[in-house]
């Protein structure tokens, strides 16, 4: 069930895009979030398109891997396009029934919605797909760090979210075990109305979440045996290092906005 | 009820490039009231095999038979509660499938599923409380006040209350201490005697193998490379060390002894086995 999520796995390589500073990644994708919606013609689609293409390309991630992790999200896709094509006004009317209609406007915008999507969720599955999750949030660590100023918790937050990240494989291991245990018990989770569903689901939450606590205690003692007394006075394993190449990266984005700000219109 | 294996492949996530294949060509066969013991190191494919005897998982080819029933890649999800009931599945640590507020209501949550009536299953939450050795008194506790050894034996009977033919048995005794270890294998023996159970035991242990198994498939990379009666399996010392699986202690110790001129007809493989053996042949003899 949950296997078949691509978005947010890291496959390991050795491409230009693994290699690159977890920190240009993050800002790298982030900013082509915001910038996306700048596009507003086909030239400047094309444009990002094809950008992304190339850095897919540079990440010698096979191209099946960005398409199935579209998948799962197909269906919202499909409903919000469908929203704009027959809800938008404007340009040239083709057909029209009660509130709907299909109008010139409304197929423009359908389109571009959807390559948007998709667009994000390329990038979004790039950025997972190339970097280590413990990278990405030594990352984030490292980006917060302005936020201290304003009392911001930056070292809490960000060891509770390396935390996280390190647990969500053995949770998902967990509810597996648990789930296979109870269905050998004769508890069925596919099966019967909307109610009986929920109710199935009590012998696999309760188990989680005693087995998240235990794991909790035990973990904190386990750090705290080894010396852990909060984020003051504490040196670091991993260091990142920003090396030219995320400087060209950071370089390629900013051509890639004056690009796009050429094209619009 | 047999269960018998044709030709088992497994594999995890097919067609995704997470493909992952863990069973080759699996054939087995698990005769009524035998007491079988599986091997192999740790990422064998022990624990997906384990999972094809009660249709947890499907073959991705071949096909299972359990009991009367055939499962192949094509079975429908459906209706297979009553393989289930039929073939009882301790899973490694159970005591994380602990639930319900009272022990006794966790007990009988398993054969509530199958149809049984609350007061029976009740009374089934009683007599398998005493089976794994817990009086009365715990019938109204919290399972999550327990230890972790009693949290253990509240599980197995939550299993045993489904009143299983075939009880599979995934390393049930890690993490005990030996006192409790005995004692556990003890009860799945007796079971196995009085009630005629059909047992499938999981375990790194070679003395569990050796003391209670009557036949031993050991496995490798997902592939069965060794199968025999543990007389027969164990009989190859030299192989045994090769692939990092060790004998029992007393067919270890009566290595030593034959390398120090002692005979053996055959490789004793426990330790009473070892000491009638070693009677046999006169064994106060030096104290004349």
């Amino acid at each position: 069930m949950m296997n078949k999520l691509i978005l947010g796995r890291y496959i390991p390589g050795d491409s230009l895009i693994h290699r690159l500073d977890p920190r240009a990644k993050l800002i790298a994708s982030f900013y082509f979030i915001g910038i996306i919606f700048f596009a507003n013609n086909w030239q400047s689609y094309l444009f990002l398109t094809l950008f992304t293409l190339g850095s897919i390309y540079l990440s010698k991630v096979d191209i099946g891997f960005f398409i199935r992790g579209v998948r799962p999200l197909l269906w919202l896709i499909l409903f919000t396009v469908a929203l704009q094509i027959f809800f938008t006004s404007g340009g040239e009317v083709y057909w029209r029934w009660g509130v709907f209609q299909l109008t010139e406007f409304g197929l423009r915008n359908g389109i571009f919605i959807f390559c948007r999507f998709v667009l994000i969720i390329f990038m979004s599955t790039l950025l997972t797909l190339t970097t280590p999750p413990l990278e990405l949030s030594d990352a984030i660590e490292y980006l917060l760090r302005p936020l201290k100023a304003i009392k911001f918790p930056v070292h809490e937050i960000s060891l509770m979210l390396s935390i996280a990240l390190r647990f969500v494989p053995t949770l998902m291991d967990e509810t597996e075990k648990i789930m296979n245990a109870q269905r050998a018990r004769g508890v069925d989770f596919s099966e019967g109305n909307l109610v009986q569903k929920m109710k199935a689901v009590v012998p696999l939450l309760i188990p989680l979440f005693v087995s998240s606590f235990n794991r909790a205690d035990d973990l904190a003692t386990a750090m705290e045996a080894r010396g852990y007394q909060g984020g003051e006075g504490r040196s670091k394993y991993r260091v990142l290092h920003w090396e030219l190449r995320d400087t060209i990266t950071i370089i390629a984005f900013v051509i890639l906005t004056i690009g796009l700000i050429y094209l619009r219109n | 009820m047999d269960i018998h294996f044709e030709q088992v492949n497994f594999t995890y996530q097919p067609k995704s490039p997470f493909e992952q294949r863990v069973l080759f060509d699996i054939d087995l066969d698990i005769k009524e009231g035998s007491y079988t013991a599986l091997v192999g190191h740790t990422g064998s494919g022990k624990s997906t095999l384990l999972q094809h005897l009660n249709a947890l998982l499907k073959p991705t080819e071949g096909k299972v038979l359990i009991g009367d029933r055939v499962i192949t890649p094509e079975t429908n999800n459906k209706n297979l509660k009553p393989i289930r009931k039929k073939v009882g599945i301790v899973f490694q640590f159970p005591e994380a499938q602990l639930f319900e507020e009272t022990v006794e209501k966790d007990i009988a949550f398993g054969p509530k599923n199958f149809g049984v009536s609350e007061e029976e299953a009740k009374v089934l939450a009683k007599e398998n409380l005493t089976l794994v050795g817990l009086d009365d008194s715990y019938l109204e506790r919290s399972p999550f006040d327990l230890s972790g050894g009693q949290m253990r034996r509240v599980a197995i009977a939550g299993v045993l209350a489904m009143e299983p033919e075939v009880l599979v048995l995934d390393e049930p005794t890690a993490g005990l201490d030996p006192q409790g270890r005995k004692e556990m294998m003890e009860m799945f023996e007796r079971l196995h005697q009085e009630k005629n159970i059909t047992i499938i035991l999981v375990t790194h242990l070679m003395d569990d193998v050796a003391n209670f198994a009557d036949y031993v498939y050991v496995l490798e990379k997902g592939r069965i490379v060794k199968r025999g009666t543990p007389a027969e399996v164990f009989q190859d010392v030299a192989w045994l060390h090769e692939k990092q699986l060790g004998v029992p202690t007393a067919a270890e110790f009566a290595q030593r002894l034959i390398a120090k001129g002692v005979h053996f007809d055959s490789l004793p493989l426990t330790a009473e086995a070892l000491a009638d053996a070693l009677l046999a042949q006169g064994g106060l003899a030096h104290d004349e």
